[in-house]
């Protein structure tokens, strides 16, 4: 609150400033000023995501050598994505990874969200609570997914200590590069995405509603679903939007947490780039693109993100 | 991202001293007489050598800031070093040939980037000790009576007509493409503690027994190489040239693969040195398609490891040093200044004590003593302690050399890393193997 008054107040000089300047923009016509206002925007948009995606759209259809990229018009890119078994198995993969790793996602991010604005009472806890559990991304995303490895390997932590309590005989082979050590490395590294937005949302609610539900004969768990989750939902949307998105968009993580043996879309232009094949590269990204699209728009016909924020 | 493990040394030093300025000319004047084609301005450019940097880039086998550092001090020029993998250094070299001078590749990468024109050939009559460089890139043959092997070995893509050839040439024309500067034979790494007995072929690499312990690199062209090796050697296929395969070679040796690996053969693939060492350290995996210094990684943290000799013979590779196109004048002269002294033996002898071989093996041996050069150019048994040139002990008197001498490794050498004209095909049916 301080910070926005401080701005106000700093910005008002400002502004009358500039209202005595001969080239005050309130002189212009409001809708000249609103399309200037709107310009850097546009302009930083425009080049740094519009030209790139069109760009990558463009090169989709170009042809490539073993060393080299030519002009072209054809679908030979898409065409060999398309009918390659791969690629269907990769993509459902790719969704099944998303998925997966969403709906864990939510339950934790949602368990976490919920006990520190409900339960916990005073704002200092809540706060420092929430602080705790932003510390981990502190370090960098790789380091916090590769320490997974010592620990899950065939001689590693979680095995010698099973065999040591005496629960298993032999070391579980699928602890590590394994689809369970891929999406473990997801949940680990992208729950916070999820508790964020949830936890924001959650803070916001009116906690008279909640009194009013319980006043009403309502049971804690009826005022979850028809109260708090109703009210959640932009949280939720949000979160999910994160999840999906770095869960489909990613590469390194199933390389590494897989040990190379399984794939992802992701993995699948890298490669792709490795080898040079520019084109089919793109042709890869643009499926990708629209199927994340697709999945946004579907989550987005369930909320109508701008209305609730 | 994390591919590329840049690494990148500079080591510019502003204020020159007296001292490398003396150096830096001795070594000009030197090479000017030395090599006899450089008749130009020895004085003025041994004046202005010290300013020249050079960027050279290349996988990290040789790209070692010790041979920076010597270079600096012998001959006062600076080289900055860039080291990645394969994949990167061929894109690199490909799409990019203003961004270095110096480029550190191996010989099928060279078959690649060769048509691109992006780097120029080498007058081999300005590298002195041209002679000497072993046969193996020159006619091809190790010895007169060398049966030359597959692949895409390296004369065959050593020579172009003249200094603006395309077109490689079959024989020595004077105009080189990549002076050799490193090369080894590469086989199966076991861990024998956890294998308990004797292993012979490639095809144990496929052997049920590894099942979920078995590995291998996920660098297409050269996976297929060990995925070929080990087909030809479980008797499946008989491939007219594993270096060059047909489309119907390639499907029914990834088919053997893409079955080994829906039956759980593999615990992983890797594509970096350090996954490598890693999988192999850590027990997971206990037979694996492995690079040599890896080997002695795992060994320098205790731990049993061998450079399986099998019988089938060795998958080979060589490196060396190309030219940017883009490089003239005073670069260019202090290039060719590196070259020679590159072959004129501390950069061999370095390398050797790590296990990989020079391309002129007699210049290198004076920089080793005797038990070293026994040890690993001779297959002899180390009369002392073997140490690699960072200061660990890699043998003890009595070991030899996995594999014996020179001789019977380059010797025993069944195919060369490789680029097949089928590459494309080969690289989406790899894909394909990869996301099996």
């Amino acid at each position: 609150m301080t910070d926005q008054t401080q701005s106000i107040s700093s910005v008002a000089p400002a502004a009358k400033a500039r209202a005595k300047s001969p080239f005050s923009l309130s002189r212009l016509p409001d809708a000249v000023t609103g399309w200037l206002l709107s310009l850097p925007l546009a302009l930083v948009l425009f080049f740094f995501l519009v030209l790139p995606i069109a760009m990558i759209v463009v090169v989709s259809f170009w042809g490539a050598t073993e060393f080299s990229i030519y002009p072209a018009f054809q679908f030979d890119n898409y065409e060999f994505l398309l009918t390659s078994p791969v690629t269907y198995q990769v993509f459902f993969n790719t969704v099944k990874y998303a998925l997966i790793t969403w709906a864990i996602t939510l339950v934790i991010g949602f368990t976490v969200a919920y006990f520190l604005a409900f339960h916990v009472r005073t704002l200092t806890w809540q706060i420092i609570l929430f602080l705790l559990c932003t510390i981990p991304f502190w370090t960098s995303n790789i380091i916090r997914m590769i320490s997974w490895i010592p620990f899950l390997g065939r001689n590693g932590i979680a095995n010698s200590t099973l065999i040591s309590m005496g629960v298993i005989d032999e070391p579980l082979e699928w602890l590590l590069f394994s689809d369970f050590s891929v999406i473990l490395a997801f949940v680990h590294l992208y729950t916070l995405f999820m508790v964020v937005p949830i936890f924001n949302t959650m803070m916001r609610i009116d906690r008279s509603l909640i009194e009013a539900a319980y006043d009403n004969g309502a049971s804690g768990l009826q005022t979850l679903t028809n109260v708090i989750i109703p009210l959640t939902k932009p949280g939720i949307m949000i979160g999910s939007i994160f999840v999906v998105t770095l869960v489909m968009g990613d590469f390194i993580t199933v390389r590494f947490m897989s040990g190379s043996q399984k794939a992802n879309v992701g993995r699948l232009i890298s490669n792709d780039i490795a080898l040079l094949q520019y084109p089919s590269a793109a042709a890869t990204a643009v499926i990708l693109l629209i199927t994340v699209l697709l999945v946004i728009s579907i989550l987005l016909r369930y909320v109508d993100i701008r209305k609730e924020l | 991202m994390t591919d590329t493990v840049g690494k990148t040394e500079q080591m510019t030093k502003k204020g020159v001293s007296r001292r490398s300025i003396l150096k830096g000319g001795a070594a000009a004047a030197g090479a000017a007489l030395g090599s006899g084609a450089i008749t130009g301005f020895p004085t003025i450019w041994a004046q202005n050598i010290k300013d020249v940097t050079l960027r050279q880039f290349g996988t990290g086998v040789s790209n070692l800031n010790e041979v920076a550092q010597k270079v600096k001090e012998d001959l006062g020029f600076t080289l900055e070093m860039t080291a990645l993998d394969s994949d990167a250094v061929t894109q690199r070299a490909a799409t990019q040939p203003d961004s270095f001078d110096i480029a550190d590749i191996e010989y099928w990468i060279c078959k690649k980037v060769w048509p691109t024109g992006n780097l120029q050939a080498m007058d081999t009559s300005k590298i002195k000790n041209y002679d000497k460089i072993v046969g193996i890139f020159k006619s091809g043959k190790l010895t007169p009576e060398s049966v030359i092997a597959q692949g895409t070995a390296p004369h065959t893509v050593g020579f172009v007509d003249g200094p603006d050839g395309k077109a490689f040439a079959t024989e020595e024309t004077g105009w080189m493409t990549l002076i050799p500067t490193i090369y080894n034979a590469d086989t199966l790494g076991i861990r024998p503690d956890l294998i308990g007995r004797p292993i012979e072929s490639w095809t144990e690499l496929l052997n049920p027994e590894f099942k979920g312990k078995a590995s291998i690199l996920d660098i297409s062209s050269i996976g297929i190489m060990d995925a070929a090796m080990v087909c030809e050697a479980m008797g499946e296929i008989q491939y007219g040239d594993k270096g060059n395969m047909t489309r119907e070679e390639i499907d029914k040796t990834m088919a053997i693969f893409t079955e080994a690996k829906k039956n759980g053969q593999f615990r992983a693939f890797w594509k970096t040195f350090d996954e490598s060492v890693n999988l192999m350290a850590s027990g997971e995996v206990v037979i694996q398609s492995m690079w040599s210094p890896a080997i002695t990684a795992v060994k320098s943290r205790g731990i049993e490891c061998v450079y399986q000799p099998l019988k089938e013979g060795y998958r080979s590779w060589g490196g060396g040093i190309g030219l940017s196109k883009s490089l003239t004048g005073l670069e260019l002269d202090a290039a060719y200044e590196y070259i020679n002294w590159y072959l004129d033996g501390w950069v061999g002898g370095f390398l050797m004590r790590q296990g990989y071989y020079s391309a002129v093996p007699e210049t290198s041996k004076n920089h080793m003593d005797e038990n070293e050069w026994g040890y690993w150019f001779e297959g002899k048994e180390a009369t002392g302690d073997i140490t690699n040139p960072f200061g660990d002990v890699l043998a003890k008197a009595g070991e030899t050399r996995d594999g014996g001498s020179f001789y019977e490794r380059m010797g025993a050498v069944a195919c060369w890393n490789a680029v097949m004209d089928e590459n494309q095909y080969m690289v989406r049916k790899w894909n394909e193997f990869i996301a099996a």
